[in-house]
């Protein structure tokens, strides 16, 4: 077995050491009724070789979002990684490390992380990024929770444009704690209806930009709504590679930003891990979840970094910490801040931009096909469409043209009576020829 | 003869002094590393993009015109920034990493490859299902290795992280009670040497959190369990192993007790490492318990992530469990996604989308590597490995529970400091002048100046020794070398760091210098 | 100035209570980082929950020794909590209340009885 580094001679040494018999003698503790005699019923290892053919014979049954002309988001976005991110965070002393406790033996990752929250407080335009969260849904499910303890609240408006799966996270975790959740109906122009749902009560108000229809929505004015109402603003983002190009939600009057860094860095995964973004006004830091990293000196005056403000972590605060998380999505978050450094800020505006005129040829070229109707009025990277049938059956046919259409809203949230409502993106992975073939196997496919 | 005295010498000199600094602030090979924001590229990229119609008029004022502040580096310069980086790391690659309840295993570079195979990494969560026949197959194969190995009927893969399996065990719990009309069970007991995490969720998911007290050789006090038992508790939460590296001898009248007042029985599973393949914990009476892929299963730490957290739940708990999971018939694989049209009194969602498939991956390719007898084989060895350290440093230092086996880590406490000026944070810091990190310090709570050391099952003898030859030397250096352990360290990247200037004037992200 | 055995201390001015922990606290806490105080107008119980101050290590709650209504809480400490080392009899009080009934603090231990019971620790 090649990872166990005893052999035989050494274990019957080291039980010499430890002045015991055998084995068995160190489970004496174990209950004789629960003593297993022997293996359980599962096959006896294997070599390399054969892991490798059986884990590439499941693989070999997938089609890899990059096989051909692709066009799924709602939530996870198929972006181009730079072969660097993948070289720099298999390097052992990155995979293969803690969390950070010791930080005279941990400056890497700590330095890391402290560039990572600058950089996510820049792009989302807050002040204090934490370092990181599991993705973005349990990111917004805990900003929901913060703002509760910071307004001593317990009404929550959520967005019809919010995705449905943070919108189930949320409610999950909201109910448990006995926190009432208002979901305004599901609209493609959702955003502008939570005004009229906030008030005295209201702890906080969830907005997606862009939401789950592809909608971007300026939310200057529902920030200050809800400021006036004394509830807090939180801003969602799936899609984080639309903030090289609109305005951030810190711009926008956000007390909380929560987001899915997935599009930088980290790539599809069938949809983990990834990375949640999280984001606050300076005031909120001591309500923030999850690990911070901040600067400090050593005891020779010189710079270095640490894990601190740890008196809000479970760790320490046991049963009245702000979150009860501990592993977060350290790994991710040194993918996305690489693949960030990369980019820069022109490397991100431009990457935008290119997104952004994808999605518009696209939907230039599927406006022309019968019976479709376009319905995002505003959109980043993503839009939906109302097809003329359900929205499943055209997505199946095409599979047979070796194209993946997008996401049936109904997929997402069978509750909805959207059927017919298809979800489409473009990326810079998104070619001319993807969506000239895309238009032209619908016309095909789609009878209006 | 030819006299050659031209050329290099070639020995060394003796040095003037050890005490030596650069000009430069660099030591030797490891630079001294500026901030990314502090490189000047903002107008810089490493990445070259199609060119595209750069025109975004559509979106009027939505569109950001101030500068977001991102640098920017060329690709040579961002390779050379994080490997400099790296290097002030250390890793399992480099050495023993002898963190308690942490695990720190080798983290086999097979199961890297296989994560990266583009059918698993490029892999789109809502690709449509006939689409991701072999992710589903895979999901399905490392559940029923999960379900097999701890004799439980069901799993919930979704949880992200130990933590958030905890979360997912409890609302199982408490969606169960509600079912069964039992809402006003309020109280989760949670022994003294818990994870802070297992308070922190039961109080994270509105439950009163009471303490059980621990017996004197380190377990759950039964007496005080039958005492706090009642029909108001909802769960009691146990580790098993403990958190002082000890079996819980009495588990099976544990769960018994618990069963008895209607309560269910939750495992923090952080240890099942000690005891796979060896123990099933559906044969002691669990009624949940979260599996870290991270841990047991050895899928890379990361840093700090991710994780992987699946729930293994009982029959009792297993209709409760959360959205998604995998279901398979004549046309194959399939999920279900949403509990509307299903059978079923599912408490929600965990997470957008499935879980961590990246881990997943790995994790199964993991469990194909060992097998049934290598798993077997992983807790002996990881066992054996704890009891040879706690056998070879017990005459040194002191053992917190002496008598009788540890399980996978060996806990030691402060008593014999006592009087040497050194503390259990002195300790640690003079092993990292020594090449090691230092084992998980004051955790447990209730051991005093706890040190707990957890060599897990990937470590030779020969390195086991080494490591413990280092502490004994330096256990044996505390008298009259105390300036080593109060300095310490002395030859990592910094010196000790300043954590109460961090926390009291707060610098969470670079700021330009006004 | 009168004392408890959760180791805050009470100084009374008229009705008013002048709130903070004893240097004995201070010492075993650490550097304090971050305190926590009240917002004025709050009604306090004494043995509830007054304040929390935090340090690098350990969050500790601070309970109201007496009953009544917060006044006044010590705003110079979010800038300095290192006042709460340096001088924890003093500038580092933490909140003022008006005092409910001045039985509370009569039945508080003195300094005499506050060292004796340090003694026992």
């Amino acid at each position: 077995m090649r990872y166990l580094p005893l052999t035989p001679a050494d274990r019957t040494r080291m039980l010499g050491v430890i002045g015991v018999d055998s084995i068995d003698d160190l489970f004496a503790d174990v209950p004789a009724a629960a003593r297993l005699s022997g293996p359980v019923d599962l096959p006896y290892h294997a070599g390399e070789l054969e892991v490798e053919r059986e884990l590439a014979g499941l693989a070999a049954l997938n089609r890899p979002a990059g096989a051909g002309p692709f066009f799924c988001g709602a939530g996870a976005y198929k972006h181009h990684v730079p072969a660097t991110v993948d070289h720099i965070i298999q390097r052992s002393e990155f995979l293969t490390s803690y969390t950070p406790y010791q930080p005279e033996i941990a400056q890497g990752t700590l330095q890391v992380l402290f560039e990572f929250q600058t950089q996510v407080a820049a792009l989302t335009g807050m002040d204090v990024a934490n370092a990181s969260m599991y993705d973005g849904s349990t990111a917004c499910a805990e900003a929901v929770m913060m703002a509760q303890r910071v307004t001593r609240r317990n009404k929550s408006v959520l967005s019809g444009g919010v995705h449905p799966h943070y919108a189930a996270v949320t409610q999950t975790i909201a109910h448990a704690e006995g926190m009432d959740i208002v979901r305004l109906p599901v609209a493609v122009d959702a955003e502008a209806d939570v005004l009229a749902a906030i008030d005295a009560d209201t702890a906080c108000v969830v907005v997606q930009t862009p939401n789950v229809f592809g909608t971007v929505t300026d939310v200057t004015k529902i920030a200050e709504a809800a400021h006036a109402a004394g509830a807090l603003l939180i801003v969602v983002t799936t899609e984080v590679v639309s903030l090289g190009l609109l305005k951030s939600p810190g711009e926008m009057g956000a007390d909380i930003t929560v987001a899915e860094g997935q599009s930088i860095g980290v790539g599809l995964n069938f949809g983990g891990p990834y990375v949640g973004l999280f984001a606050v006004r300076e005031k909120f830091v001591r309500q923030m979840p999850g690990r911070l990293c901040g600067e400090t000196l050593d005891a020779e005056g010189r710079r270095g970094f640490v894990l601190t403000l740890s008196t809000r972590e479970q760790h320490i605060r046991r049963e009245k910490a702000t979150s009860n998380i501990c592993t977060n999505s350290g790994l991710c978050a040194l993918a996305f801040s690489i693949h960030m450094s990369l980019l820069g800020e022109r490397g991100l505006r431009d990457l935008a931009l290119l997104n952004h005129s994808r999605a518009r040829q696209l939907r230039a070229a599927l406006a022309d096909v019968p019976g479709f109707e376009i319905l995002t009025p505003r959109f980043f990277n993503e839009f939906a469409i109302r097809l003329p049938q359900d929205a499943g059956a055209p997505v199946e046919a095409l599979l047979a043209d070796g194209i993946v259409a997008g996401v049936p809203f109904a997929r997402l949230d069978p509750g909805a009576g959207l059927e017919n409502v298809l979800l489409v993106t473009a990326t810079e992975t998104t070619s001319e020829a993807d969506i000239a073939a895309f238009a032209e196997a619908l016309k095909g496919r789609v009878s209006a | 003869m030819s006299l050659n005295n031209v050329g290099r010498p070639t020995r060394p000199t003796p040095a003037a002094s050890t005490a030596h600094t650069s000009l430069t602030g660099a030591r030797g090979l490891l630079q001294d590393e500026a901030l990314i924001f502090e490189m000047g590229g903002w107008d810089k990229t490493g990445v070259d993009l199609a060119p595209a119609d750069l025109d975004a008029s559509d979106l009027g004022d939505l569109v950001r015109t101030a500068p977001i502040g991102l640098p920017g580096l060329s690709e040579p310069e961002t390779v050379r920034h994080y490997v400099r980086l790296s290097q002030k790391n250390h890793a399992i690659d480099l050495a023993l990493y002898p963190l308690g309840s942490c695990t720190m295993k080798h983290n086999p570079r097979l199961n890297e490859k296989l994560a990266r195979l583009p059918g698993f990494a490029d892999l789109h969560p809502m690709s449509p299902v006939s689409t991701v026949q072999g992710a589903l197959a895979l999901m399905d194969r490392l559940a029923h290795w999960l379900k097999t190995m701890t004799a439980m009927p069901a799993v919930a893969l979704s949880p992200k992280a130990g933590a958030h399996g905890e979360l997912c065990g409890l609302l199982t719990i408490k969606a169960a009670h509600e079912a069964k009309g039992q809402s006003h069970r309020r109280i989760v007991l949670v022994p003294t040497s818990a994870h802070g995490t297992n308070p922190a969720t039961a109080a994270f998911v509105g439950y009163d959190v009471a303490e059980i007290a621990q017996t004197e050789d380190g377990r759950v006090d039964l007496a005080d369990l039958e005492a706090k038992l009642s029909t108001d508790v909802a769960a009691i939460m146990v580790t098993n192993p403990n958190t002082c590296g000890l079996f819980e001898r009495d588990i099976i009248e544990i769960a018994r007790l618990t069963h008895a007042v209607g309560a269910y029985f939750y495992c923090d599973g952080a240890n099942f490492n000690a005891i796979v393949g060896r123990v099933r914990p559906g044969d002691l009476g669990v009624d949940a318990m979260h599996i870290n892929l991270h841990k047991t299963f050895s899928t890379p730490h990361g840093g700090g992530g991710p994780g992987a957290g699946p729930v293994v739940l009982s029959e009792a708990l297993a209709p409760f469990a959360p959205a998604p999971w995998v279901v398979s018939d004549s046309k194959g694989f399939r999920l279900v996604e949403d509990t509307v049209d299903e059978a079923s009194a599912g408490f929600g969602r965990m997470v957008a989308f499935h879980g961590q498939m990246g881990m997943f991956v790995r994790a199964y390719a993991y469990m194909l590597s060992h097998g049934a007898d290598g798993l077997r084989q992983v807790a002996e060895d990881a066992v054996l490995n704890a009891n040879y350290v706690k056998a070879r440093l017990s005459g040194a230092m002191s053992a917190a529970f002496p008598d009788g086996p540890c399980m996978h880590e060996a806990l030691f406490d402060d008593h014999w400091l006592e009087g040497s000026g050194i503390t259990t944070l002195d300790f640690a810091k003079a092993m990292i002048d020594e090449g090691f990190h230092p084992m998980t310090m004051y955790f447990p709570l209730v051991v005093h100046g706890a040190m707990l050391i957890e060599p897990t099952e990937t470590e030779s003898l020969q390195e086991l020794d080494r490591f413990c030859d280092a502490l004994l030397a330096l256990a044996a250096a505390r008298a009259g070398d105390v300036e080593r352990f109060t300095g310490a360290p002395y030859l990592a990247p910094l010196k000790r760091l300043d954590e109460t200037l961090a926390a009291r004037k707060p610098k969470l992200r670079w700021l330009a210098e006004a | 100035m009168r004392f408890t055995k959760d180791h805050e201390w009470v100084a009374l001015d008229g009705d008013v209570a002048t709130i903070g922990i004893t240097a004995y606290a201070a010492e075993q806490l650490g550097d304090v980082v971050f305190v926590e105080t009240p917002e004025p107008g709050k009604t306090v119980k004494a043995g509830e929950g007054l304040a929390v101050v935090e340090s690098v290590k350990a969050a500790s709650d601070v309970y109201a020794p007496v009953s009544g209504e917060v006044i006044e809480a010590n705003e110079a400490l979010s800038g300095a909590p290192e006042t709460v080392n340096d001088q924890p009899e003093g500038a580092g009080w933490f909140a003022r209340v008006r005092l409910a009934d001045k039985a509370q603090y009569e039945s508080l231990m003195d300094r005499a009885a506050y060292d004796a019971f340090l003694e026992t620790l």
